[in-house]
């Protein structure tokens, strides 16, 4: 029995075999179409139907974009995190570098929390953007973005209210009256490319948001951009996270 | 949680309209992002310090993220193939980090002992 399933086996293989070399010799019946080479062949072969992801392919491409931010903000962080760890000088303590005066009274990192506030803030408003677009509520979906994007050029200000408080203060990249002088150089390449990113997102989403008034999407069928545009939002917020974590908080 | 995305017609479709959830859900995970920071800020506030503080900054640092990502950014309610194509590339940052690590204390002792000669 069970040497005529072997044998049975065999034969199918080689019957498999034979047909794949009959196949060889007849690629002209298997493909009707030529591929094409060289450059021709490059472009054929990108632009072929095939899809991994289901998802409209702006918003993959902008996961993807994302990922390589990931692996940016990811190495400076790290990069703070190994200066840290080999200075033999203090660091400086964040709660007293970012406390505030108010009302004759030092709040440690109280502009940092709000700043953090306000982030979060425009994350909501960006959310409910996003649902009210897919809603086709234009008026609603250009109001909460034109809101999340002032929410992101009041981070911004502040931002810049920071950086100036720190350098009259004496903070430079390369040293500070507090302690470790990579301080400096951590606090304005993170927060610097950070803002950055803000202040991109605000240009970005002033563009879609005035788009969306007057109805763009709505001629081309789809408010997925509002979409695509939340989630770099997002991600600017999500890296903040970190950055609050990391860097201000530790 | 499926259902959401069942719901939408075939992919590439005209009409189809993605990630269409009831705005309660975002409401509720905005006050969390709230909560999970103010939380975050009365850990400075009250000078805790130690593995307590470093652990609680993690841990809210996690929550926040993990929400942001989850609800706000959909990924949630995403195909398991995108999930895993987004999510599992920064896991081998962990080995920067780790390898960045013991560089720096290697860097540190080096330090001491050069400059306590």
């Amino acid at each position: 029995m069970s040497e005529n399933a072997l044998t049975n086996e065999s034969t199918s293989v080689l019957g498999g075999l034979s047909a794949a070399a009959a196949d060889h010799t007849l690629p002209a019946t298997r493909e009707p179409t030529a591929t094409p080479d060289g450059l021709t062949g490059v472009v054929s072969d990108w632009s072929e139907d095939k899809q991994a992801f289901r998802v409209p392919w702006g918003k993959a491409m902008m996961w993807i974009f994302l990922l390589s931010d990931t692996f940016i903000f990811t190495c400076f962080l790290t990069s703070y995190m190994n200066v840290r760890i080999s200075t033999t000088v203090p660091w400086p303590n964040p709660s007293e570098v970012f406390a505030l005066q108010i009302g004759g009274r030092s709040i440690p990192l109280i502009l940092i929390a709000i700043m953090t506030m306000v982030l979060i803030t425009s994350s909501g408003t960006m959310a409910m953007a996003v649902n009210f677009g897919y809603r086709r509520h234009r008026a609603y979906t250009t109001s909460l973005m034109l809101l999340t994007a002032g929410f992101g050029a009041t981070f911004v200000g502040m931002q810049a209210f920071e950086w100036t408080k720190l350098i009259t203060e004496g903070v430079r990249p390369w040293g500070n009256p507090w302690g470790a002088p990579q301080f400096g150089s951590v606090f304005f390449m993170v927060t610097g490319f950070h803002g950055l990113h803000v202040s991109a997102g605000v240009v970005y989403l002033t563009v879609v948001a005035l788009r969306v008034w007057r109805g763009f999407y709505d001629r081309k069928g789809s408010y997925e951009t509002v979409e695509i545009a939340g989630l770099y939002w997002h991600f600017v917020d999500l890296v903040w996270v970190f950055i609050f974590a990391f860097f201000y908080l530790w | 949680m499926n259902r959401a995305v069942e719901t939408v017609p075939a992919p590439g479709h005209e009409h189809a309209e993605g990630q269409q959830h009831p705005i309660t859900i975002y409401l509720w995970i905005w006050a969390l992002l709230f909560i999970f920071s103010t939380f975050s800020y009365l850990i400075d506030y009250f000078h805790l310090q130690g593995y307590l503080r470093w652990s609680l900054i993690i841990l809210f640092m996690l929550l926040k993220a993990g929400f942001i990502v989850a609800i706000f950014m959909h990924m949630a309610w995403e195909r398991l193939a995108l999930k895993f194509a987004i999510l599992i590339p920064p896991l081998v940052l962990l080995i920067l980090i780790g390898l960045m690590a013991i560089e720096g204390d290697y860097t540190f002792l080096t330090r001491l002992a050069a400059f306590l000669r």
